[in-house]
Order: structure tokens, then sequence, then C-alpha cells
């Protein structure tokens, strides 16, 4: 056992750093939120040097690192501030079209996705379905090349600066069993018939949307895997999903930020100092933890297993318990600008234990597939 | 980065396993608790098996292993709620093997390594020790002094921890002793820090037994015509306590993992202070949540989850608790 990065390893971190210091333009650090501009551009700048997506295979733009690689490669991302790449294209569709799409459907999406020129949402929640997501009720009726699309999409990320946006959707209202009722869907944001509604939250940003289907038609093309097969190509979906979810770059990043502005409570509030040391502690626990699952995952060539459910939960208590401390230093009734930055953060790291499968179904997913409950 | 056991440190650990399955199940133990406290068939074999000469320098007859080569051995021990006293035998030999003049090393590590000599350490010179009373020789730390004093000189009354460990109250203050180290400031900060990443991973050992039962406890009782394992209010708290135990094993890697490799104290020392308060927060959900969840067959003498809670709440404390490590983290 040896916990130190090796020297390679160690190399790689440092070019890693020293091309991130360089090239991440400083006025795209450390912002609330970021303008549809401002996260292409990042991401432009990424694809050009060939880091925009690591984990793809090689023929299609991915790096060819090992998992560590790209854990590294994560964290330091995290580490240096920028805005977050937007998952729904690279780490989301992606590997669903490469795992489940026709040649023709990768040769159209994956080096769009790749480039920033298509940018994506996720249709999964609705009104009536949220953590019982099966239970979704927008329907596609088939006609002959085409569906024929009616129904809502709830909470839905950024539709309002999507191209595209991968949907679950009904085509087969009568099976016994629901599942088997749902398909993988992709649509164009630009079809007739879509309509974006904002939703506001509530530190007062729009983030999320209301996207509503009225009559839309989408080639049957554009379907991924079979009719009836979208409950198993959102599963496969998740378990990549879940592996993403430690965000302990940027946790570090925080908590770094963190130390430096409550030097004053640290110094004379034990109080503070010890819950933030134990938070401080809690993250360098999930990332050893983080480090275990990749190098099991290394050594049996296993995929994660529903077990990596803990970095979700771990890491987005531990970007809530950071979020609330900074939240304790300043005064809830300031309204000076660095106040209400930290106020509004405060608020919206709420939904980190909501969003993506929410804390609690992330236990039961553990209990059910990892304890056998 | 790794995080594979090396051949050797896997074998010792099947070894180890493969003897406490046999020889050392809950009533074995139990009939030793009922008698003397300890066995010494046990601890031949433990010394058979090269356990105590393990962290013994290869110049008086040890291994040379470090607390990643005894990782795997404690988390057995903690799993079986094993009561015999390596553990200050090995803390104390640490120390000698730090602190002490040549002679000195020679006269102690070698007997330790074959395992005819038994030690134990006392935080001060009033102090209640684990494991006094199967000791030859006890370590004593005064002020910044430490002294070795022979276990036949001093008077003690032996008795069991609330966990059933062997210990003594000891009054060391007329003894008579000798010097080990003046000042051994360092020294006895790199030994303590090699026992309590020790006691973590033994409490990592300890609390997947806990888990483990719990788990098996609740697909098994049956309440309302189910297995209260259906219940989702159980099934999550089963899941926090799986998540503990996995966030504190982590821990102890890094502990064990930094007192074997690390060149700086400091980093060491922050390592080791934060898997202990790590582990003692976890010990304590853990075994708590354990007992509560096999509800009042919890409480109950007769099950090992018991005796788990006991050893957990003690674990907890040894080599300084959470408020003690929380402290010195903030100070490095």
């Amino acid at each position: 056992m040896d916990l130190n990065y090796s020297p390679e390893e160690l190399a790689f971190r440092d070019e890693v750093r020293a091309w991130l210091t360089k090239n991440l333009p400083a006025e795209l650090k450390d912002k609330g939120h970021y303008s549809k501009e401002e996260l292409l551009r990042w991401h432009r700048i990424l694809a050009k040097k060939g880091w925009v997506a690591p984990a793809w295979p090689k023929e299609w733009g991915g790096t060819g690192w090992n998992v560590v690689q790209r854990y590294i490669f994560e964290e330091e991302l995290g580490y240096a501030g920028g805005p977050m790449l937007i998952p729904f294209g690279l780490t989301m569709c992606a590997p669903v079209l490469l795992r489940f799409g026709t040649e023709a459907q990768k040769k159209r999406f994956l080096p769009r996705i790749y480039n920033g020129d298509d940018f994506w949402c996720q249709g999964y929640s609705e009104p009536g379905s949220g953590s019982d997501l099966a239970s979704l009720k927008t329907k596609a009726v088939r006609n002959g090349e085409r569906y024929v699309v009616n129904g809502q999409k709830i909470w839905t990320t950024l539709a309002h600066y999507a191209d595209w946006i991968f949907c679950l959707v009904r085509t087969d209202p009568t099976v016994e069993k629901r599942q088997e009722g749902i398909s993988f869907l992709l649509i164009d944001m630009k079809a007739p018939g879509i309509t974006v509604r904002p939703l506001i939250l509530m530190d007062g940003a729009h983030e999320v949307n209301e996207v509503f289907f009225d009559d839309v038609e989408v080639p049957a093309e554009n379907l991924v895997h079979d009719e009836g097969k979208g409950w198993t190509v959102a599963k496969y979906l998740l378990g990549y999903e879940r592996m993403n979810t430690g965000r302990i770059g940027e946790s570090k990043r925080q908590l770094a930020r963190l130390k430096e502005f409550a030097s004053h409570q640290i110094r004379t509030n034990s109080r503070f100092r010890d819950r933030l040391s134990r938070l401080e502690i809690e993250l360098i626990a999930l990332e050893i933890t983080n480090l275990r699952f990749l190098d099991r995952m290394r050594r049996t060539g296993q995929p994660p297993g529903a077990d990596v459910s803990m970095l979700k939960i771990k890491g987005t208590e531990i970007q809530q318990g950071l979020t609330e401390l900074a939240m304790e230093c300043i005064d809830p009734l300031a309204g000076d600008e660095k106040s209400l930055a930290l106020q509004k953060k405060y608020l919206t790291t709420r939904k980190t234990t909501i969003y993506a499968g929410s804390n609690e179904i992330q236990r039961n997913i553990i209990a059910k597939m990892t304890l056998g409950l | 980065m790794n995080f594979d056991y090396s051949e050797e440190q896997q074998l010792l650990a099947d070894s180890v396993r493969r003897f406490l399955q046999n020889k050392y199940q809950f009533e074995d133990r139990k009939k030793i608790i009922s008698g003397a406290g300890w066995s010494e068939e046990v601890w031949a074999q433990f010394a058979e098996m090269g356990l105590t000469a393990l962290p013994v320098s290869p110049d008086y007859g040890g291994f040379g292993g470090g607390a990643v080569d005894l990782m795997s051995v404690m988390e057995a021990f903690g799993e079986a709620l094993v009561v015999e006293p390596l553990l200050p035998t090995l803390a104390a030999a640490r120390l000698v093997g730090r602190a002490g003049t040549s002679t000195q090393k020679k006269a102690l590590l070698p007997a330790v390594a074959d395992g005819r000599l038994r030690m134990a350490f006392a935080e001060s010179p009033k102090a209640n020790v684990v494991g006094a009373p199967a000791a030859h020789k006890l370590i004593v730390l005064a002020e910044e002094n430490l002294f070795i004093v022979d276990a036949a000189e001093v008077p003690m009354q032996p008795y069991r921890t609330i966990d059933n460990m062997l210990a003594a109250r000891i009054d060391f203050s007329p003894s008579k002793a000798d010097l080990l180290a003046k000042g051994a400031g360092a020294a006895v900060e790199e030994a303590l820090d090699f026992a309590t990443a020790l006691v973590c991973a033994e409490a990592v050992g300890a609390m997947k037994f806990a888990c483990d039962t719990t788990l098996e406890y609740l697909k098994t009782r049956k309440q309302f015509g189910v297995p209260i394992g259906t219940f989702q209010a159980l099934q999550h708290r089963i899941v926090d306590m799986f998540i503990s135990h996995e966030q504190a094993k982590s821990m102890a890697c890094l502990a064990c993992s930094r007192v074997d490799s690390s060149a700086n104290p400091d980093e060491r020392a922050r390592a080791v202070s934060a898997a202990k308060i790590r582990i003692a927060d976890a010990a304590r959900h853990v075994s708590q949540e354990a007992v509560q969840l096999h509800g009042g067959m919890g409480m109950s003498e007769e099950l090992k989850v018991s005796h788990s809670f006991r050893r957990l709440t003690v674990l907890a404390r040894q080599f300084g608790d959470a408020d003690h490590h929380l402290q010195r983290f903030a100070s490095l």
C-alpha cells in the first residue's frame, strides 16, 4: 500500500496544473453563475488542447489516460476554479451513444459534443415523477418515421441554453412492467412545439426550467437503443454519473478559500475551528475512499459498483457543510456584494443533496444493491 | 498510488484470520475472559506467526515491518475482539526501539520479537495500564522522560476494563526505574503515532464486525411478518453505518501509510490525528447504531455485538479522544 502518487503521476499532475494555471482565463474563475458563452469558452479551450473528454475512446477524442490520471485531471480541473464542464453532453449523452448508439448517431453527435457545437440538457424529471422516475408520463407515439412527443419535463438544468435534449419518454403505456415502456430519445430543442419556461430558485438565479412538448415531431433515427430499452440506458448512465459526483477538487478549493476567509473565526472560535477540521477530515477521507474505488476498478477491470453512491452522499454533504460554515462567518442581514454571494451560495447548494438522485435514493440503492436488503 | 497489500502482507493477514476463525470464535473468547483474561497459548501462536517480531528491527531479531504491515492484522484483531495484549507490547517496544540505548534494545527487543517478553505502556506515573498484569516490563512516561520499570517491582491490582481487557491501576511514584530517555519528545510522538494508527486499524475491524452482524440481523429478524431490513428507516441507518466504516477505513490507510513513509513529522502527526478524529466519530456512530438496530438483543451480554460496542467505546478514546486530536490537528 502506498498512498503517495508515483513520480510519473506527480509529473502528470504538475503538467496539468501548470497548463490550467496558464490557460484558465482569470475572469472565468470562482463565479457563482456562468453565461452560455463563458461555459462554452472554457469548454472550447479544453477541446482545443484535446482534454475536454478524457474518458472517451481515443478514436473519438479521448486521451487514453488511466483511471488515476483521469481522477487527477478532474481534481485539478475542479481545484483550478473554472466553470464546471457541463456534463449533459460530455459525460452523459456521449457515454450513452458510445455504448448504445448507432454509428450514424455517433458520427453525427459526438464531434459536435466534443467541440462544443451543441449544448445538451437532460429531460428526466417530470412534475409527477421525481424519485419515482419510472412513473414518467411524457409520451412518444410512433407515426411512420417519426415520434410525436407530448408532455412536460421539469428541473431541466440549462434548458434555456440547450440545442438538444435527451429524454426519457413513454413509448408503450400498455406493458405490465412500466420500465419496459420507456425509451431514450434525442430531441432538437428548436423543433416546433417545444416551450421552455424558467424556474427561479431561492437564490434568485435562473438555472433550471420547465420544458413543455406539444406535438413535437422527432425523427425515429433519434431513438437510442431499442424502443422500450430506455430504462436500461438510464441505469447505465446512473452508474456513470455517480462516479463523478464527489467533486473533490472543487471542495478542496472551497475549503482553502474558506480557511482564508474565516481566519478570524478559526483563531477566536474553537467550536467553529473544530467543525471546520471535521469537515476537512471528511473531505480527506472521501478523497481516499474515491481513490480506493478507482484502485478497485483498475485492479478488477470491473465498472463501479453501487457503493460508489456514497461518493455522491458524502461529496454533497461536504459541499453543503462548506457553504454553511462560510455563511456563519458573515452577517445574515448584510447586503454587501461579498456577503450576498456567500448567502446565495449557501442557498443554491441545498440542491446538491436533492439532484442527480436524492441522497435518500442513493441510500436506497446501496441498501438494495450492495447490502442486499 | 496503490492500496494493494504485498504478497507477504496478504499471506500474514490470511494466516491470522484463519487462526482466529478456527481458534478464536466468540465462544473461545468467552472461555478466555472467564479464566485468566488472556491466553498464553494464543499468545504463543501470535509469536509463532511472527506478530511480535514483525515491527521489531532486524538488528534485534525482528522483521522491521511498519504500520501498514500490521494494518490487516489489527483489523482482524478488531473483528475478533482479541483480548491478548499485543498492542501494548508493540507500542512499548516501539518506544524502546525509538528512544532506548543499544544496551536497552539488546536487552529487551529480541525477547519481544520471539514472544518471551510482554510489555505495556503507561502514559503517566499514575495511570490505568492496559496489558500490565500480563507484562514483564512497563514503559512509563513521566513528564518528558521515559522510564523502564520491572512489572514485578510495582504493586498492582489487576482488573478488567469495560471491554474485558486485562488492566491495572498503577501508581509508579516510589518505583525503582531505569531511565529510557530524557526529553524524548520526538521519539515518543513517533511511537505514539504508530500505536494510534494501529488502534485506528483495530477499530476499523471492530466496526466491520458491528456492521456485518447488524446487517445479518436486519435480514433475519422478523417483525410485522417481514424481515426488519425491509424497513426504509432502518435501511438508511445501516447504509450510514457502512459509509462511516468505509470513511474510517480510508483514514486508517492514510494514518498507517504516513506513519511508515512520512519524512516530515508534522505531516505524519496531522494524518494520524485526522484519522483518530474520524475513527473516534465513526466508532461512536457505528457502535451505538449497531446496538440500537439490534433492539433489546443489542444490550445483552450474550451477543458479541454488545462486546464490540464496549471495545469501540474504548478504542475511540485510546491514545487520545477526538477533542484531544482536534486540538493537535489544529495546531499543526
